[in-house]
């Protein structure tokens, strides 16, 4: 592939507001930049919606101006300049681009139905091994965040890399478990890479950049617009084998991305919930429905060694898995198999207790175990397993 | 003719003499009155003549003038109705000269001649009688206030013309016209029946937050309370006064001065139960803080020595949470004014309940629907000056149906109060000598002086701040509230299980946050 095209391949992907299915009409009408923008706008209304029309003749003023800006006369070549330009900006951005036409282009994503023109990325693009892609609530519950951050660290551990959509809750649970364990993340975002949404993210965004990638198909600067989430997240699925729900609601966004796996011929594993918590309504409802029961993190992974023969599963060896899993205590076992997933205050916790404690030692006693890393505090009052 | 007749003024909760000159000569018939008046005390005037007048006395055609001495001093107040009118008698010669000498008067005046009930009586016969006066007449209806300060004999008038009568009269007749009140404030403070009358008995279940007001009663710390609705945060805060032990002497009659001032004793002689105010959350900055053109004690001051409760604490506005800061910092508040400044003391316990999120039931994910943003920013609505000055914090969960079937139902307040009362003269021992009255009140750098660690402890503490991330503000909070424990434990030492549980009632804002 020329630079040229390449120039051209990168303004067309950067029209953003345009389905990915115009801008392979316009790729195809016209092959070669200049044509484009010849066009006038009687030319447009005849291929393109109203409000589609608006966006392109801005876009092209703007080109046209900054080329006439530069150079004083729109020709062949200063327009070339004006793309490359562009292109150029990116890079002084720390931004890469990677498009369709070229190898790097990551394999998965060609074999889905409608695959983006052109990714722009921070960090690395996912390589062709196998990735999962965990996906749930953004508001969820302890239960959930411990499954998430369950399987981010054992999938971490074990190299295999975890893609997800850098969101509040399951999202970033998973993502931030999986680095941690010193493994490899890429989040997929709805905004430009270079806009870090959520905000509260900022310090999972930075890791990620390091080990693994940011990844959109929207250019730089591009706001964080709801209609951006659902078709990012036909890449979260795209780019995996599998992919994990952990919490969903009935109606939320997590059911679009399963559908979209579906649609890609991903195995979508549900994790299941009780039938009493509705943040796991939409995961019972998928189980009933035929999905994948996510039972625990080693029987998923042999599931996809099994499907994918895959090799090189085994823990990698780190300072976090050669410390033994610690002890409990004697006199605190009795607390510690009373904890759950789900917290519970210290009176249900002291009422259920074989051997009677008054409370302030059962307040005590949680606080060494939540210091000790085997119980997490939920609040003043409140404790569950770690 | 001249007369000089014993009145005083408030300043703040505390007082002072005035007296009341009263001159009559012969000219023009007029009235005049100096000496820095404030508008009710001009009024004056028109209330004395008319008073005079439907009391049967014929007020004679003379050039009056009323002088209220110190005349630099701003005078407020409809008390001073009552002296100006037995001055404008003694000068006008109604009764002998010398007859009202030594006799401290206030009250107000109504045309008819009655003497109606007037502000800040205690203070000011307190200061009466320190200042070695022996004999005050005070309207009928504030009689018991002063009646309980020794040495002085304070006599309740109903109108003008007992106050006549009584001055006519010789001494050994006076008496029976006007007798005058004790009360013994020994045993006021002491009389049982005046104890609250909700008990800690009476909430079931919530161990934990009942274990957490109990810390904070024997150690004056402030207090969160965080819980979905009805779940017992009002309940627990109305109990707190009843386990801090009971009023002394000398606070009551504190208490009571404020009250007097602010004109809500009412009936009441003694303040002898712990005050608990608990304000709705749209008071104005004003009406917490204290003020008004003529300043009068606030919320935070009606709470000195007691409880403030404020429920829903984020629905209050922000200034008004913001103007508490150098009260709970400096234990009184100062009302500045065009006409002056005034210190009205603000010693209290700071309770403060709070639903987790806007819908309250978080983290019941089942019922609450509230997005993370939305509760970090619902606990974040309280501003961190005050969450700073709150040492313990605490969250209930909504009872459920078998605890309030239980039988048992946990330590009474007396059994409470008992145990704070133990940790309470622990604390007086140690801050013999010192300014601090209770480890709530250390500030950071005495921390070090007062909760000393051992090395485990030191051990401990770093573990702490190691794994949950505490701020250095914490870090002080923590060991005050383990010296609050150890107390109530009756131990000599912090040790570590008093750390970990103090450890464990930080504010849930800094838990999540971490």
């Amino acid at each position: 592939m020329t630079e040229d095209r390449l120039w051209y391949l990168q303004w067309i992907a950067s029209l953003w507001e345009f389905p990915g299915k115009t801008k392979q009409m316009l790729l195809s009408r016209f092959p070669d930049p200049e044509e484009l923008f010849r066009v006038t706008k009687d030319g447009w209304e005849e291929l393109l919606a109203p409000k589609q029309v608006e966006i392109i003749l801005r876009r092209q003023e703007e080109a046209l101006a900054d080329v006439k800006a530069r150079v004083g006369e729109t020709t062949g070549s200063s327009l070339r300049a004006c793309l490359k330009e562009q292109y150029d900006n990116l890079g002084r951005l720390g931004i890469s681009f990677v498009t369709m036409e070229q190898v790097e282009y990551p394999k998965r994503l060609r074999e889905i139905p409608d695959p983006p023109l052109g990714i722009y990325y921070k960090g690395k693009l996912p390589e062709d091994e196998i990735a999962v892609s965990i996906i749930g609530s953004r508001d969820c519950s302890e239960y959930g965040s411990y499954v998430a951050s369950g399987l981010g660290k054992y999938l971490g551990e074990r190299g295999i890399p975890v893609i997800s959509g850098m969101a509040r809750g399951i999202d970033g649970i998973s993502q931030q478990a999986a680095l941690e364990a010193g493994g490899l993340s890429y989040g997929v975002l709805g905004c430009g890479v270079d806009v870090c949404y959520p905000k509260s993210n900022e310090r999972l965004y930075q890791k990620l950049t390091e080990h693994g990638g940011i990844l959109s198909e929207y250019p730089p600067g591009t706001p964080p617009a709801p209609f951006n989430f659902p078709p990012r997240n036909r890449i979260v699925s795209g780019l995996s084998q599998a992919v994990v729900v952990v919490e969903a609601a009935v109606k939320s966004g997590t059911s679009i991305t399963v559908s979209m796996a579906l649609d890609q011929g991903r195995d979508v594993y549900v994790v299941p919930g009780r039938v009493t918590d509705r943040l796991s309504d939409g995961c019972n409802r998928l189980i009933k429905q035929g999905a994948f029961v996510f039972t625990d993190p080693k029987s998923f992974v042999e599931e996809l060694q099994e499907t994918y023969f895959l090799q090189c599963v085994g823990p990698k060896k780190s300072k976090a898995n050669k410390a033994k899993a610690p002890e409990v205590p004697k006199e605190l076992q009795g607390l510690w198999t009373l904890l759950d997933h789900t917290p519970k205050s210290v009176e249900e916790l002291q009422k259920n207790l074989a051997e009677p404690l008054s409370i302030q030692d059962c307040n005590i006693r949680l606080m060494e175990l939540t210091l000790s890393g085997m119980a997490k505090q939920v609040s003043p009052g409140q404790f569950c397993k770690a | 003719m001249y007369s000089t007749i014993l009145s005083g003024a408030l300043l703040g909760i505390r007082a002072c003499m005035v007296q009341v000159e009263v001159d009559a000569s012969s000219g023009l018939p007029a009235m005049s009155m100096v000496g820095s008046l404030g508008a009710e005390v001009r009024e004056s005037r028109e209330r004395v003549l008319a008073a005079l007048k439907n009391a049967g006395i014929d007020v004679p055609p003379k050039h009056v003038t009323v002088n209220l001495s110190p005349a630099d001093l701003r005078k407020e107040g409809t008390a001073y109705d009552l002296p100006i009118a037995i001055g404008m008698l003694e000068a006008l010669g109604f009764f002998p000269e010398g007859k009202a000498k030594g006799i401290l008067f206030l009250g107000e005046l109504g045309l008819n001649g009655e003497i109606r009930s007037a502000r800040g009586v205690l203070p000011i016969v307190r200061e009466a009688a320190m200042q070695g006066i022996r004999e005050c007449i005070v309207p009928y209806a504030n009689v018991r206030e002063g009646a309980v300060i020794p040495g002085i004999h304070v006599r309740g008038a109903k109108d003008l013309e007992q106050v006549m009568v009584f001055l006519l009269a010789g001494e050994g007749e006076r008496d029976s016209i006007l007798p005058y009140v004790t009360l013994k404030a020994e045993e006021l403070t002491t009389d049982e029946s005046l104890r609250q009358a909700d008990d800690f008995a009476e909430v079931k279940g919530q161990e934990v937050a009942k274990r957490a007001a109990k810390i904070a009663a024997a150690g004056f710390h402030n207090l969160l309370m965080l819980g979905p609705p009805g779940a017992g945060k009002s309940m627990i805060a109305k109990r707190i006064p009843g386990i801090l032990p009971p009023l002394s002497l000398e606070e009551s009659l504190e208490v009571t001065a404020i009250y007097s001032v602010a004109g809500l004793l009412g009936e009441r002689s003694l303040i002898t139960r712990r005050p608990f105010q608990s304000p709705h959350h749209t008071i104005s900055p004003p009406a917490l803080m204290g003020g008004g053109t003529i300043p009068r004690p606030g919320i935070i001051s009606l709470s000195h020595r007691g409880v403030l409760f404020l429920d829903e604490l984020p629905e209050f506005q922000r200034n008004s949470l913001d103007g508490m800061r150098q009260p709970l910092e400096d234990k009184q508040v100062q009302i500045t004014r065009v006409g002056g400044n005034i210190v009205y003391p603000a010693d209290f316990m700071l309770v403060c309940a709070m639903n987790p999120c806007p819908c309250g039931y978080f983290p019941d994910r089942n019922r609450c629907r509230c997005t993370e943003p939305q509760i970090k920013h619902y606990a974040g609505r309280v501003s961190g000056p005050i969450l700073d000055r709150i040492d313990l914090c605490v969250e209930l969960r909504s009872v459920e149906i078998t605890s309030l079937h239980e039988a048992y139902s946990g330590e009474s307040s007396a059994v409470l109060q008992k145990q704070v009362e133990r940790a309470r003269r622990a604390q007086e021992e140690r801050f013999r000598g010192a300014n601090y009255r209770f480890n709530g009140d250390v500030q950071a750098a005495d921390v070090d002086k007062y909760c000393t660690l051992g090395e485990e402890e030191k051990k401990c503490m770093e573990k702490l701040y190691g794994e949950m991330g505490l701020s250095a503000r914490s870090y002080h909070r923590i060991r005050k509230v383990a010296r609050t424990i150890a107390d109530l434990a009756g131990e000599e030492r912090i040790r570590t299980e008093h750390l970990l549980e103090a450890a464990m009632y930080r504010p849930v804002q800094e838990i999540w946050k971490a």
